[in-house]
């Protein structure tokens, strides 16, 4: 674990007599959601992101960098645009018929909505796991093979095994599952299918993987084996996770962005944003006054 | 006529008996419309059941039974001068009778001297018969409705609980409903099951089951000359399972495609516009199907194939070719596979699109192309979904008539070959049961023999696919 931060119980709370805000406060907001820059060269690099589902836009000119080998909260209350932001770098809105993508989102330097970018290619190098533990209905070794096989990253049976093996140690399920590698993956607990499907997504070894609420279908013990995970794997990938818990943002994150209505409000290291928020609009959101 | 006019004055009773018993509600509660138990239309609704429901049953029970019970009677004492008369004209004789006392016209049969006295006789009886049955009936109902008011009306009162008693009424006619189509099925089936056992006391089951040759055309009378009869249903079963098989062999694979196609890759102005004509196109009645399949495709497979003959070197493949006929397997199969292609593609999608989202969003994160979600993902996925839409389909395969009557032939062959002419269970059916039909010989009964047969076949596909379907709904719940 990294900070453990709880929001609720932080010294901004004392602050509450002083917070009563003008309607001009939220007219600060494009000064202060600049982005500013995480490191000098950021794994993800997002410039005036829009998105639109229809006629409806979903997303206002958003501007964050992402820094590699961490992990990237992104916060907000319900609708306001972080799945869809999140869903932007692996192109997953591409799979939405009325959803159209503006601005440029680079990874490594190269636009990930560029023509000559193949989202097939694009999605090995980005993983992604979802809300609800989808495991396929195949075994646990299939689900786990599924993506090496379908990109042919091994070339023999061995390979394969040692890829499955490999990547169910990383996501802490190897000790669960090994004697039972050809049963059904559905049939493993809510947690377990989450880790699968983790291991699913290491093993193609991606550089990021985007976890979409991971937790939020999760019993506490189970969601404490996830952050864990999550925290294990900060020194391989870059990870970021969408997450309603403002608790566990603080626990498993170092950068913090956090969005409202659409637009990107603050980002920053996670322990200042906790701490010393800039916009009145995020001091709101993690003091629980609103979302 | 009369009955009618009753009921519809029974009707007008049972309203007035409604407005009276919301009124008597209305004014019990004295504008406190809270100390009624239940609303007033409930009073009323109370009122309206008693005074209607039992007359309504009784003259019900008098169009149903009331021609019985008069010929049972007229029936009772029969002159001497009839009796003389052979069974078959006394039968007449009566029926003359009956058509004479309803003023309608009787047969052409001239009486004369005392069985003219005695038919004079009857008439006046029967018309006396009649007009005291018809009496006693409206009579009853009238008093019935009368004493059903009387009851329910006096007991209305702010406490009386309306409501409850007329849900009751409510749900008893809901069970009627139901009692009444249960035991519709539960009739057919067991005159199924008794005329299959009356055909199976003279012919051996095994032999119906397992023989080999199947020739139904026995002597109705002593006189005829006939083959004595051939009760072997295999031939009947591999024609069908023949016929079946084509079908599937084209509906399966272009139905189930076609369901791949609408629910992955169609946008949704294609889809908008394809589902709703597979639906029309499964609501073409069979014996459309069956004029398509007996004058075009009929026509032009056999000419198909004589033109293939004729171009073969000679030879006994070139020949026979060149002397396949219309009615053919082929044919039969090929037209019931495009009738079930509707059939099959809609289950099959209604199923595929029961597939989770979650999981084609999981196999698209990991670089799956949309080929490979549909084959390594979604089909293993929807699998035991679409096992049970092809046993469906199965199970229509193997009851369709219409088609088969048209295309397939009467002849009862055993045989593989799809180009020659064979006949189904159904069809063996249809031709049993149609012209005249003496119904205690074995030619006649074996059609019900063929029936049950078909029957638990058909049930048994149902209850398998009915219940993979279930498991696999549950999986995904």
């Amino acid at each position: 674990m990294t900070s453990i931060l709880n929001p609720l119980a932080s010294p901004l709370l004392q602050g509450h007599a002083m917070t009563v805000h003008s309607p001009d406060d939220s007219t600060r907001a494009p000064a202060t959601s600049t982005a500013a820059p995480a490191t000098a060269d950021p794994k993800i690099k997002a410039r005036g992101v829009k998105v639109f589902y229809g006629d409806k836009q979903a997303l206002f000119d958003v501007d964050l960098d992402i820094p590699a080998k961490s992990v990237t909260a992104f916060i907000g209350p319900s609708g306001c645009g972080k799945s869809t932001f999140l869903r932007c770098i692996n192109r997953m809105n591409d799979t939405i018929p009325s959803a159209r993508v503006e601005g440029s989102i680079l990874i490594d330097g190269a636009d990930v909505n560029a023509k000559s970018v193949d989202p097939v290619v694009l999605r090995s190098r980005v993983g992604m796991v979802f809300q609800k533990p989808n495991p396929f209905p195949k075994t646990i070794f299939e689900n786990v093979a599924y993506g090496p096989r379908i990109h042919g990253l091994a070339t023999g049976k061995a390979e394969l095994e040692a890829i499955v093996e490999s990547s169910l140690k990383k996501a802490g399920l190897w000790n669960e599952v090994a004697d039972r590698l050809h049963q059904p993956g559905t049939g493993l607990s809510g947690g377990q299918q989450q880790r699968l499907v983790i291991a699913r997504a290491i093993a193609v070894s991606p550089e990021v993987i985007l976890m979409d609420e991971p937790c939020s279908a999760l019993d506490p013990i189970a969601t404490a084996k996830i952050e864990e995970l999550i925290d294990e794997l900060r020194s391989q990938f870059c990870i970021v996770i969408v997450t309603h818990s403002m608790a566990q943002a603080a626990r498993v994150s170092q950068r913090t962005a956090f969005f409202h209505l659409g637009k990107l409000v603050e980002s920053g290291p996670t322990e200042e944003m906790f701490t010393n928020p800039r916009d009145s609009r995020t001091q709101d959101y993690i003091t629980g006054r609103f979302g | 006529m009369l009955t009618w006019l009753s009921l519809i004055v029974l009707a007008l009773f049972s309203s007035v008996a409604f407005a009276a018993g919301r009124r008597r509600a209305k004014t019990a509660a004295a504008g406190r419309a809270r100390v009624l138990h239940s609303l007033p239309d409930y009073y009323g609704a109370y009122v309206a059941l008693w005074a209607g429901i039992p007359a309504a049953l009784l003259l019900l029970l008098g169009v149903m039974f009331g021609g019985r019970v008069e010929d049972a009677i007229l029936q009772s004492t029969r002159p001497a001068a009839v009796q003389a008369l052979e069974p078959d004209r006394q039968a007449v004789f009566y029926s003359d009778v009956r058509a004479i006392a309803a003023k309608q016209a009787p047969s052409e049969v001239v009486y004369e001297g005392e069985q003219k006295v005695a038919l004079d006789a009857k008439v006046a009886e029967a018309q006396r018969i009649a007009t005291l049955l018809n009496t006693g009936m409206l009579g009853g109902a009238g008093v019935l409705a009368l004493a059903g008011f009387l009851l329910a009306f006096p007991r209305i009162n702010p406490e009386f609980r309306a409501r409850n008693r007329v849900e009751g009424w409510t749900s008893v006619l809901l069970i009627a409903c139901s009692v009444a189509a249960v035991l519709t099925t539960l009739g057919i089936v067991m005159s199924l099951i008794w005329e299959s056992w009356r055909f199976f006391q003279s012919v051996n089951p095994l032999s119906f089951l397992l023989g080999t040759e199947w020739s139904p055309q026995i002597a109705m009378r002593a006189d005829q000359v006939a083959s004595t009869g051939a009760f072997g249903a295999v031939p009947l079963f591999a024609g069908t399972f023949l016929i079946m098989l084509i079908a599937m062999l084209v509906a399966a694979p272009i139905g189930l495609y076609s369901a791949i196609y609408l629910s992955e890759y169609a946008g949704r102005t294609v889809r908008g516009v394809v589902k709703p004509l597979l639906e029309i196109l499964a609501g073409v009645p069979t014996v459309v199907y069956g004029f398509f399949a007996a004058l075009t495709v009929g026509p032009l497979f056999r000419s198909a194939f004589n033109a293939i003959g004729a171009a073969l070197p000679p030879g006994p493949l070139a020949t026979y070719l060149m002397e396949v006929q219309n009615q053919m397997a082929l044919v039969a199969g090929v037209v019931m596979g495009i009738m079930l292609i509707p059939f099959v593609s809609s289950l099959s999608d209604d199923i595929i699109n029961a597939v989770p989202q979650s999981l084609r969003d999981g196999s698209y994160a990991m670089g799956a192309t949309k080929s490979e979600t549909v084959k390594k993902v979604v089909l293993p996925a929807a699998l035991p979904g679409i096992m049970a839409a092809m046993l469906l389909a199965v199970s229509r395969a193997v009851g369709e008539t219409m088609i088969v009557t048209m295309a397939a032939g009467l002849q009862a062959k055993l045989t593989a070959n799809p180009l020659d002419t064979v006949t189904t269970v159904t069809v063996q059916i249809v031709t049993l049961l149609t012209g005249d039909q003496e119904f205690d010989s074995p030619k006649t009964l074996s059609a019900f023999g063929l029936g049950l047969t078909l029957f638990v076949v058909t049930l048994t596909l149902n209850i398998v696919a009915l219940r993979i379907v279930q498991k696999y709904r549950e999986q995904y719940d």
